[in-house]
């Protein structure tokens, strides 16, 4: 029987991005649809009626959603190149950093780039705190999966150029070099990783106008 | 085998931290419990949870974890024996991890937010959870066995075990009634199973001092949610 394995995403979302880099890691042929998120395709609706979201994976007729879920899924039903780690210590160590990026900063590091200005100070302070983490997580390692790319650093894909993007349309900086050199290594060795570099949002200028006209400029008295 | 030292951090009325305990109880792994008072947090908890300073906490062999449902994971990956808390088929698997952040990130946090709050705060949050539980009583009536794990108590029964038991605590609290029998009979029947298993049974804390300790929570809360 032939295999389909078609994808559900926006050119612009870290999340459906996630998901291409592992689909591409792996070798895995898919069929790609872009969806315009404010007049969402039935498809989608008919493939993840609770959330509504991209991206969803739908192997043979059926639906995967949510970006994390479907990573695992993706590795436990293609062989070949290992995203996530076979000891399940560092399974769940990689787990929990993944949970940690989406639950605690995005949420911060949006806050931090367009929150209210009077706690901006603070916001960007938080996010700062939040960072440190995933730095003293990345530490002498090349990759959060060790030698190779992994489950974790594809989840913190986000961190690797969405942070940038968010950066430069809010005029906030987060992660300086100063404050953030290993992950500021990471970040660098990532993008020009193969496997990734394919695989990011090519116009850069339009990711940021994007983001500029759904959030705003940004807090204005950015110090950092 | 070498000294399988499995220590667990955590806090009697915490879904959080007992879902974990009846994951390790179901499989038969020995354990040390230690109570963690979460209003006044040993330097032992900040220590072994430095980015969250929450219980559930897992210590295996000196190799420290946290979050419950993370923690489940570990316990079936590593303990390999009956009941084998996820599905074999990633298809399976990836809807059980699917619907367990559903019943979290929906149904819990709308439960736990309308208990704690009153007028148009509390409607909305109310409707919400409401919402999120009739979606979870469709996939509980799509499931034609025993438990969500099949004839077993597995990862999704553990992920949504609160509804069964404190669920029904919160809606007593907040005077609310979010899963009405009538209305959700699968889910109502599959609590009741759920809470029969002799292994939960035993693993409940006193429902008395649930009552109080929400009602205190409620108080405390109610003007800061």
């Amino acid at each position: 029987m032939a295999e389909e394995v078609l994808l559900f995403g926006v050119w612009g979302s870290p999340f459906s991005r996630r998901v291409e880099m592992a689909l591409k890691l792996k070798g895995i042929q898919y069929k790609y649809f872009e969806e315009d998120l404010t007049n969402k395709s039935p498809t989608l609706l008919k493939y993840n009626p609770i959330h509504k979201k991209i991206p969803v994976l739908v192997h043979n007729g059926k639906p995967i959603a949510e970006s994390q879920v479907i990573l695992e899924y993706i590795d436990e039903t293609w062989k070949g190149y290992p995203i996530f780690p076979k000891d399940p210590y560092e399974r769940a160590n990689a787990r929990f950093w993944a949970k940690f990026i989406d639950e605690k900063c995005l949420p911060g590091i949006f806050n931090a780039c367009w929150g209210e200005e009077k706690q901006h100070e603070n916001a960007v302070k938080e996010a700062c705190e939040l960072l440190k983490h995933l730095e003293n997580e990345i530490g002498e390692k090349k990759y959060f999966g060790g030698e190779a790319i992994g489950f974790l650093d594809i989840v913190a894909n986000f961190i690797g150029f969405w942070l940038g993007i968010f950066e430069e349309a809010s005029g906030t900086k987060l992660l300086t070099r100063e404050e953030f050199p290993k992950l500021s290594n990471w970040v660098g060795v990532f993008v020009s990783s193969s496997g990734i570099k394919e695989n990011l949002p090519p116009a850069r200028d339009k990711l940021i106008a994007y983001f500029r006209s759904q959030f705003g400029t940004g807090s204005t008295d950015a110090t950092k | 085998m070498a000294s399988q030292e499995v220590k667990l951090l955590g806090f009697w009325v915490s879904p959080f931290s007992i879902r974990v305990e009846w994951a390790l109880k179901l499989k038969g792994v020995d354990y040390e419990y230690i109570e963690e008072d979460i209003f006044n947090k040993s330097s032992r908890l900040l220590e072994l949870n430095p980015v969250h300073k929450k219980v559930p906490v897992l210590v295996h062999d000196g190799k420290v974890m946290a979050e419950s449902f993370i923690l489940l994971e570990y316990i079936d990956e590593t303990w390999k024996q009956d009941p084998l808390l996820l599905p074999q088929d990633p298809y399976e698997r990836s809807k059980a991890r699917f619907w367990a952040r559903v019943a979290e990130e929906k149904l819990l946090e709308y439960s736990f937010t309308a208990m704690c709050t009153h007028g148009e705060k509390k409607e909305q949050a109310l409707k919400s959870a409401v919402e999120a539980a009739e979606k979870i009583e469709e996939e509980m009536k799509r499931n034609n066995k025993k438990f969500l794990g099949g004839e077993s108590i597995g990862y999704l029964d553990l992920a949504m075990g609160w509804i069964a038991y404190w669920l029904p605590v919160w809606e007593e609290v907040g005077s609310m009634q979010i899963v009405d029998p009538s209305q959700f009979p699968a889910t109502t029947a599959w609590s009741k199973r759920f809470l029969d298993h002799p292994v939960i049974k035993q693993n409940l804390p006193p429902r008395d001092k649930m009552l109080v300790y929400f009602h205190e929570r409620r108080k405390i809360l109610g003007g800061l949610v």
